[in-house]
């Protein structure tokens, strides 16, 4: 069922995405509201489909998107990696590690892109792609980290309400 | 006999008393005594109705409160009804200019084929400037098809499904168009950038470029037909040290607010690639 779910819940997400999110630009940064949704489900204690769900959501934005394709399944797979580790680390504080995770979730995301890129020779300038695009995308998802984890913390709760309990 | 005629000349006394008050009334000389006379009556009526009306009122009142409110609430669905009205037509004008205006350029250039799309959505991915379109291969989209609209040139199509397409607009950093200026006649090559900024370059020195130049397809390479606008000279960098000058350009589109374009679908690009020699190769 957690795994399933994650195909309507994604494929919402990325419509709004591409139809909403994308336009609210802040310098030429925007919200990845995918990237934000797989972290925050990592971050739930009971979920058990937070590799499953980074692997959907890099298949699937990587098909919709014109970014290597690759590059995005591996950061987000990184993300993943992180969010589940912060779980383990800080779980005592889930918001902070929510927030450590969405900081450098977004800084892995985008590195790993902008390599990419630049192996495919597209002409991309490092610093000024940190500064008018990774850094003004980290303080949208950071904005959006808070309500996503709540979101995803009550579908946590839906999905394993026994390992809640416990 | 005398009863009667005592009863006339009674009767015509008053008839001459009563003609008489008539013509005194009609005259304005009764007026003061009138005045006098009505005040109570007047009073006594006024304070009599008003009683009837508030009495009145307040056996009424609950009803037509009730039925004011029902009216109430008929008038503001209406309004609302008419202001989502309002929006929807609102929409459907502009629509209906942007429309008009691509009309007017597919008949400026009867030689294109086009078919009309609406952008549906942006590139998730911020590096790259990608748009996706509700038109696809079933429409007859082909990869590499040039994307316009009535301003000027918008990219062209890079990926292509059945029911709708990524177009990679001229601001994407991977992005070059052969280029020529006018009236100069100069040729260079126009690239984005990851700022969505547009650039001129590989422009010879001896070259004459200036600022609110033209920048229009030059067809070479085959990848867009010639002669599309694609803006305007705003800046000139000229170095004498450097082999090419550049320039910025000040695109005639407006991509952050691209809703409708047009593919022109019998454009095919020529692929030049086999052309260029490759590393080992005979």
């Amino acid at each position: 069922m957690a795994f399933f779910i994650a195909f309507p819940i994604l494929s919402g997400l990325i419509i709004l995405q591409t139809a909403m999110v994308s336009h609210m630009r802040i310098l030429q940064g925007t919200a990845d509201l995918i990237l934000v949704a797989i972290i925050a489900w990592g971050i739930q204690k009971p979920v058990r489909t937070a590799w499953s769900w980074g692997v959907l959501a890099g298949l699937f934005v990587g098909y919709v998107s014109a970014a290597p394709f690759g590059a995005i399944l591996v950061g987000y797979l990184l993300a993943v990696a992180l969010a589940v580790m912060l779980r383990q680390r800080v779980w005592q504080l889930p918001i902070l590690a929510m927030l450590l995770a969405t900081f450098f979730g977004t800084l892995l995301v985008h590195l790993v892109e902008i390599l990419a890129l630049r192996l495919v020779d597209t002409p991309l300038p490092f610093w000024e792609a940190i500064n008018l695009i990774t850094l003004p995308s980290i303080l949208l998802n950071l904005v959006l980290a808070i309500p996503m984890y709540a979101m995803f913390n009550d579908l946590a709760r839906w999905l394993y309400p026994q390992s809640l309990e416990m | 006999m005398r009863s009667s005629s005592f009863f006339s000349l009674q009767s015509l006394v008053l008839a001459l008393i009563i003609i008489g008050l008539i013509a005194l009334a009609l005259g304005g000389y009764l007026t003061p005594a009138s005045r006098v006379l009505l005040r109570p009556l007047i009073g006594a009526q006024t304070w009599l109705a008003l009683r009837y009306q508030t009495i009145q009122n307040y056996l009424s009142s609950p009803q037509d409160i009730a039925r004011l409110r029902q009216r109430n609430l008929e008038l503001e669905a209406e309004v609302s009804r008419l202001q989502s009205e309002v929006i929807e037509l609102q929409q459907q004008l502009a629509e209906t200019r942007v429309l008009s205006a691509l009309v007017d350029f597919a008949r400026a250039h009867p030689e294109n084929r086009y078919v009309a799309a609406s952008v549906i959505g942006r590139d998730p991915s911020p590096f790259v400037k990608y748009v996706i379109i509700n038109r696809g291969s079933d429409d007859g989209l082909r990869r590499g098809m040039p994307v316009v609209t009535a301003q000027g040139l918008v990219g062209r199509v890079a990926a292509v499904t059945a029911g709708a397409a990524r177009v990679q607009l001229i601001t994407d950093p991977d992005s070059s168009v052969n280029i020529r200026l006018e009236p100069t006649a100069a040729e260079g090559i126009l690239v984005g950038s990851v700022t969505g900024k547009l650039s001129l370059d590989m422009i010879p020195q001896e070259a004459s470029v200036e600022i609110g130049n033209l920048v229009l397809t030059s067809g070479l390479g085959g990848n867009y037909p010639a002669n599309i606008l694609i803006g305007q000279v705003s800046n000139v960098n000229r170095k004498e040290t450097d082999l090419f000058q550049t320039a910025d350009v000040q695109p005639t589109v407006d991509f952050s607010r691209l809703e409708i374009v047009l593919i022109i679908v019998n454009f095919r690009p020529v692929d030049i690639s086999p052309l260029f020699p490759t590393p080992g190769a005979p």
